[in-house]
């Protein structure tokens, strides 16, 4: 019992990396938390219905060009809107994304109604038995498209002269100016690099889960403890503290009892902040 | 340019004044339902309900239901009823404010719908509080009529009598099959009206002999069950009571599935009525027996509930789901009540609702009629019937002398 459960925190756990490491990726290089991180994955997960109803593209084949399309998306959200707002005041950089989060929740819902959707022909459907194990094929997928998305994260940010230089703002935006780094063009990028993570994350998860317009809610927040607790502005720091929540969802909801498993992902999260208050891996200066 | 802008001024200011004169002849009454949120189709659904049989008391229709061939309200020279709608967003705290902004705001004079019974519960207390009449048709936890309040009153039988009939219904297979069952699990979601569910189903679990071999609780939004799955599969029960929300619903069946969890019985409400979720889990729907107060299939003894539906049906494209029909009766018991009362006074209004008698024919649910409880407030009349999803349709297959086809047993195996 206690290895499925494992398995299955696992699992969840790299899902949630999914959404987080945008999220974490977003807040290294601009400084702000992106709310409507959750009402992204939402909008890729209807990318991906209505690519696979309409097209006929399978989801989980379809991540890359969801990823793509939400890239595009989020170089013209940049552009038209959060690059704007920037150079406003604090409170309006803290506030933006949660506008729009509200606008995207509810655009959906008034455009495509509130119904539950599913996608009904998915490659990846059914149990695998790994000895006495059950394991969700659509859930083994989006694992494993998790931990390639965390890879290319790794390799562009490590080996990529844009990569090298986003890590530098993060590190400190004032020094990478003055070196030339053009601040507008990469906070650009690495916010379409985040919504790619998202659209990524919304179209392995449309292979298997429901599609509703408040579907991204829960993500995204559970994605916001993922961050923190991994340390923000650290990717693998976010891929991290996901497994770590997945983890301790299951085996608290067996264990302590299933109507406090989300207490307990926000109590090992108030843990880890008094004892490392940068979180597990957060390195970024305050 | 001053001279304008006083005008506009005055305009503004006016306006208002003179269409609450010329809309004498409208009576509004609030509905407040989860628009937004994760119950959103719930509410969407409930609305629908409500909407129609405003339609039929405000229009002329030819039908067997009170109000129907007059226009409006008769005692009132055919004044026409006009709904106000508050989105509780699914929320005890949003739904509080709601019912005030409506009855402050809109001046409503009764107010219907809640859907959940966590959100019910705030917003029946500002309805107490500013003292206007909350007809409940669509809210079951028990819980919400032993308040004592004075102007709450509830058509829709109660958790206590639901959880009777579950346990009777299986007592009834039992004797049928000639089979022995015994181990019972629970699951329900977290507020409200899942926890009541749930002590009712202890309570009369026990009564009835069976055991509780599994009690989870959990919370509606979850994004994952597999913890809550894995813990009911291992106590392997015979039958799963399952009180859902609709998107919890949908999660726990597919994670039943996945992890072939396997009862003889499966029994679900509220959100297994949901439209969206038979359209979601599809084929894994099937052989839930679902318990309900309303049934295409009554058509065959109420030939009314056949003509709703094919009005409901060309205005909303689908069948009357039995969440809609829920709601469908508030309306018609607020109708009734200012038609005796005549007049739109809220006291007065709660003074008819006291001594409303409207007989089983007056309604599309099963139920004896509407008479309430002179202390609790509740519906002396209600009842319930079991519903069995087969080929995607909900039929009604319990009690057995009102079934319209046989049941299924045991749950088949997942496909």
């Amino acid at each position: 019992m206690i290895l499925q459960l494992a398995t299955g925190g696992l699992l969840l756990g790299c899902i949630y990396g999914l959404v987080s490491m945008g999220l974490s990726l977003i807040y290294g290089v601009m400084g702000i938390v992106n709310f409507a991180h959750g009402a992204f994955v939402m909008l890729a997960m209807y990318a991906s219905y209505w690519l696979s109803l309409f097209v006929g593209i399978d989801p989980v084949l379809g991540t890359p060009l969801v990823a793509l399309l939400m890239f595009g998306f989020g170089i013209v959200v940049y552009r038209a809107i959060i690059g704007r707002v920037l150079r406003g005041p604090f409170l309006a950089r803290l506030l933006v994304t949660f506008g729009l989060s509200i606008f995207f929740i509810n655009m959906a819902q008034f455009l495509w109604s509130p119904d539950y959707r599913m996608v009904q022909k998915s490659i990846s459907r059914g149990i695998i038995m790994l000895g006495p194990v059950f394991i969700e094929l659509p859930k083994l997928v989006a694992s494993i498209g998790s931990l390639i998305v965390a890879g290319l994260i790794y390799w562009f940010l490590r080996k990529t002269k844009t990569g090298l230089a986003i890590q530098a703002i993060s590190i400190d935006r004032s020094a990478a100016a003055l070196m030339g780094i053009n601040l507008e063009r990469l906070n650009a990028i690495a916010f379409g690099l985040g919504l790619a993570c998202a659209g990524a994350a919304g179209a392995l998860l449309a292979s298997y889960y429901y599609i509703f317009p408040d579907v991204g809610t829960m993500f995204g927040l559970v994605a916001l403890v993922a961050v923190a607790l991994g340390g923000f502005g650290s990717t693998e720091g976010a891929l991290i503290g996901a497994i770590l929540i997945g983890i301790i969802e299951t085996l608290g909801g067996f264990y302590v009892g299933p109507e406090y498993k989300y207490a307990l992902i926000f109590l090992a999260y108030v843990l880890i902040v008094i004892a490392r208050p940068k979180g597990l891996m957060g390195w970024g200066a305050d | 340019m001053r001279k304008i802008i006083l005008a506009l001024v005055l305009v503004c200011v006016l306006a208002p004044m003179v269409s609450t004169a010329a809309a004498d002849n409208v009576i509004k009454i609030g509905a407040v339902y989860p628009l937004t949120g994760a119950t959103a189709t719930t509410g969407a659904d409930c609305r629908t309900g409500v909407e129609l049989a405003v339609d039929i008391i405000n229009g002329v229709y030819d039908l067997d239901l009170p109000f129907a061939r007059t226009a409006g309200i008769p005692s009132l020279g055919g004044a026409k009823i006009e709904v106000v709608f508050g989105d509780t967003r699914g929320d005890p705290t949003q739904g509080m404010a709601e019912t005030e902004r409506i009855i402050t705001e809109d001046k409503v004079v009764a107010v219907v719908g809640g859907y959940q019974s966590g959100v019910v519960k705030t917003a029946s207390m500002a309805a107490e509080r500013l003292k206007v009449p909350y007809v409940l048709s669509d809210a079951t936890s028990p819980a919400l009529t032993e308040r004592g309040f004075e102007w709450f009153f509830r058509v829709i039988p109660h958790d206590g009598i639901q959880a009777k009939n579950a346990l009777e219904m299986v007592k009834d297979i039992e004797a049928k099959e000639k089979v022995d069952i015994k181990r019972v699990a629970v699951l329900w979601e977290n507020t409200e009206w899942g926890a009541n569910v749930a002590l009712e189903i202890r309570k009369w679990a026990k009564e009835y002999g069976f055991n509780i071999v599994a009690d989870i609780p959990y919370t509606y939004r979850a994004t994952d069950v597999t913890s809550e799955v894995l813990k009911l599969k291992a106590a392997n029960p015979e039958v799963i009571i399952h009180a859902a929300y609709v998107s919890d619903a949908i999660l726990f069946t597919q994670t039943m599935k996945a992890l072939k969890v396997q009862p003889k019985i499966m029994i679900g409400m509220a959100g297994h009525l949901d439209p969206s979720y038979l359209e979601t889990v599809g084929k894994d729907g099937e052989y839930f027996f679902v318990r309900a107060v309303y049934g295409l299939d009554m058509a065959s003894r109420k030939p009314v509930v056949a003509k709703i539906n094919e009005i409901y049906k060309k205005k909303y494209g689908r069948d009357m789901s039995p969440n809609a029909a829920r709601s469908f009766t508030a309306p018609f018991v607020v109708a009734d009540a200012i038609n005796r009362a005549k007049s739109t006074n809220p006291d007065d209004i709660r003074k008819a609702l006291l001594e409303t008698d409207m007989p089983g024919s007056s309604l599309i649910s099963p139920y004896d009629g509407v008479r309430f409880d002179p202390v609790t407030h509740d519906n002396v009349l209600g009842k319930s019937l079991y519903l069995q999803v087969q080929n995607g349709q909900f039929r009604v297959v319990w009690p057995f002398d009102l079934a319209a086809v046989p049941y299924v047993y045991p749950f088949p195996a997942w496909k």
